[in-house]
């Protein structure tokens, strides 16, 4: 796979949200686009492949080793895939104070995961994260996937399998097989 | 209070005024447009000098003087701080969902008294779906030509952009917000120069928070005069407290600064979930000592003058309170874990002392912990004291040292959040 061959994947796919993003930052300074960019790359795979960092790379003139460096640096941008769906809990400590980690102890216990894993059939994985700023409505988590980031404050182990539960059908719905 | 100021969508009888027309029908933009249309930028920064307003983000510098430090170049920059990230701290979020215009207007003036044509809003990237609001917001402000070219008429335009992050606490720091921005690691630059000569691109820049900038129409409408006689002397305007853990009903509450602990706690909030002792509280999130809670706390104004004379920081006035089920070393665990993953990495005390007392303290909370160990942890913090390029590394010693001074005895025993089943129910 040569890089050429690579960018065009979201340069063609993405071409009008990509020029929009561009057009927020003085033109010399491209490189400000990056984490917008990798933003969009993530929604398209679950995390940022290695082709998507070189295109990037390529579109703003930097090196993919500088691009890797941001993944590697913010917490919200993955370089691995992980499950389908990630559900992430705040297990800081005003969560916490409110039964968080609790909470966290019997989703992974429903679910057959430990902290950081994901169910064999690769649609969930299931994470301890530091403060979303809504410790006043815990235990709450956020979901990532594809169509981006949501909050589920207030929530209950039961609450949380139920979402599940939809999510699974919605899946199979789509076509996903269990093995996947 | 008789009246919401910040969080105007709690006013009985309101309008929703995230919509731009309710917004427009309660006088909003009356604000900016009488900044840009009778007021030079001189005059605008002058009045929030007079006002008295400080930072609402947790540092409580005068906003107004912070505007007036700006370099004589050009272009110049305004930055929203939306990177809310501070365990304890959610008032930005209702600030930015309920009464975003309020804030955006508030950002507009500040980039007309900087001179600016763009303004970033940097919004922590979790606050994914709340950016995809904004945007539709300030595109609404486009077609209505409050902002764009010529605004009013007169010579001055702006655009306004967001900016996600991706998951870094110390984002909001501004110089690491800034060089985030600029598409780099989230590290805090060496100061000075400061962002009001060096900021974003190298050119003259101001960073404010989000609260901070909601605080600015207010002043340009009703004068500096009326909104220093709200609050104290030198803590002026109305705040939104945060307050979570382990109160009967916690939220934002909205109040004049000076009112007290108790006065926040027990009348505005309930009290203590199951009627319970309160024990310690925390009152600028997990970066400022931790206090026990004596009536002489209880009673302490929350101003930013007050809280150091009983030994912590107002900060951005997010309350943590823990009830007497805590031991104060698993609330210490919690923190100390929180800043070793929020350590940028850039100064060493901080990145490997955070690490150091994270395995300390997970230590004497399992119950494994030797007496060596608590010289150890004084030992390391004391190495971070004072060391690092940016407050990180200070707030993380912050809940330890005072921890360790003022609950010793906590710190010799094993683990407790108050989360056993019979206290769980009782919540």
């Amino acid at each position: 796979m040569t890089p050429a061959k690579v960018a065009l994947q979201l340069c063609e796919k993405y071409a009008s949200e990509i020029e929009a993003i561009l057009a927020r930052y003085p033109a010399e300074e491209k490189r400000s686009a990056v984490m917008p960019l990798l933003h969009l790359a993530q929604r398209e795979h679950g995390y940022v492949t290695r082709a998507a960092m070189d295109e990037i790379a390529q579109l703003l003139n930097i090196s993919s080793t500088q691009v890797a460096s941001i993944v590697g640096f913010y917490t919200l941008l993955y370089a691995q895939p992980g499950g389908r769906h990630r559900i992430q809990i705040c297990t800081d400590l005003p969560c916490a104070l409110r039964g968080a980690d609790e909470f966290a102890e019997q989703v992974c216990a429903n679910l057959g995961v430990k902290l950081g894993e994901t169910t064999a059939d690769g649609q969930f994985t299931v994470e301890a994260v530091m403060c979303l700023a809504a410790c006043d409505k815990a235990p709450m988590f956020q979901l990532q996937n594809g169509t981006g980031i949501s909050y589920h404050e207030r929530q209950s182990a039961e609450d949380v399998r139920a979402l599940v539960e939809e999510l699974r059908a919605a899946g199979a719905g789509r076509g996903e097989t269990e093995s996947e | 209070m008789n009246e919401f100021l910040l969080l105007r969508h709690r006013n009985p009888g309101e309008e929703d005024i995230a919509e731009l027309d309710a917004y427009l029908r309660l006088g909003g933009f009356q604000a900016f447009e009488k900044a840009v249309t009778q007021m030079s930028p001189q005059q605008v920064i002058d009045l929030v000098k007079d006002s008295g307003l400080r930072g609402r983000g947790g540092a409580g510098f005068p906003t107004g003087l912070k505007w007036s430090f700006l370099s004589d170049r050009f272009p110049r920059y305004v930055v929203a701080n939306s990177d809310e990230s501070e365990p304890g701290t959610f008032k930005d979020r209702e600030i930015l969902e309920r009464n975003p215009f309020q804030f955006l207007e508030g950002l507009m003036i500040c980039a007309y008294a900087a001179q600016a044509h763009v303004a970033y809003n940097y919004c922590r990237g979790e606050f994914w779906q709340l950016a995809q609001v904004l945007q539709q917001q300030v595109a609404q402000l486009l077609e209505r030509a409050l902002l764009g070219d010529r605004i009013f008429g007169s010579d001055f335009s702006l655009q306004i952009h967001h900016h996600l992050g991706a998951g870094a606490y110390i984002c909001g720091e501004e110089s690491a917000l800034l060089e985030s921005i600029e598409g780099k690691l989230g590290q805090p630059r060496l100061k000075p120069p400061f962002p009001a000569d060096r900021g974003l691109y190298q050119q003259p820049t101001v960073v404010n928070n989000t609260e901070t900038l909601a605080n600015v129409p207010l002043i340009i409408s009703r004068g500096a005069e009326w909104y220093r006689s709200i609050g104290v002397e030198k803590s002026c305007g109305p705040k939104v407290m945060c307050l979570s853990g382990h109160a009967k009903n916690p939220g934002n509450y909205e109040a004049p600064l000076g009112i007290t602990f108790r006065e926040l706690i027990f009348d505005m909030a309930g009290g203590i979930r199951g009627d319970r002792q309160l024990k310690a509280i925390m009152p600028s999130g997990a970066s400022a000592p931790i206090l026990p809670a004596t009536d002489a706390v209880l009673d302490t104004p929350m101003t930013y003058e007050d809280l150091p004379r009983v030994g912590s920081q107002l900060g951005s006035a997010s309350v943590i309170v823990m009830d007497e089920t805590v031991d104060i070393s698993w609330a210490a665990a919690k923190t100390t874990r929180f800043f070793k993953h929020e350590s940028c990495g850039k100064c060493t005390p901080c990145r490997e002392g955070t690490y150091w007392m994270d395995r300390l303290m997970q230590r004497i909370n399992n119950g494994r912990g030797a007496l060596a160990d608590i010289a150890l942890l004084r030992e390391v913090a004391q190495q971070i004291a004072g060391k690092c390029l940016c407050p990180l590394g200070e707030f993380s010693i912050s809940a330890v040292v005072s921890g360790l001074e003022l609950f010793g005895d906590d710190f010799g025993n094993g683990a407790g959040n108050g989360n056993t089943p019979e206290a769980s129910r009782s919540g």
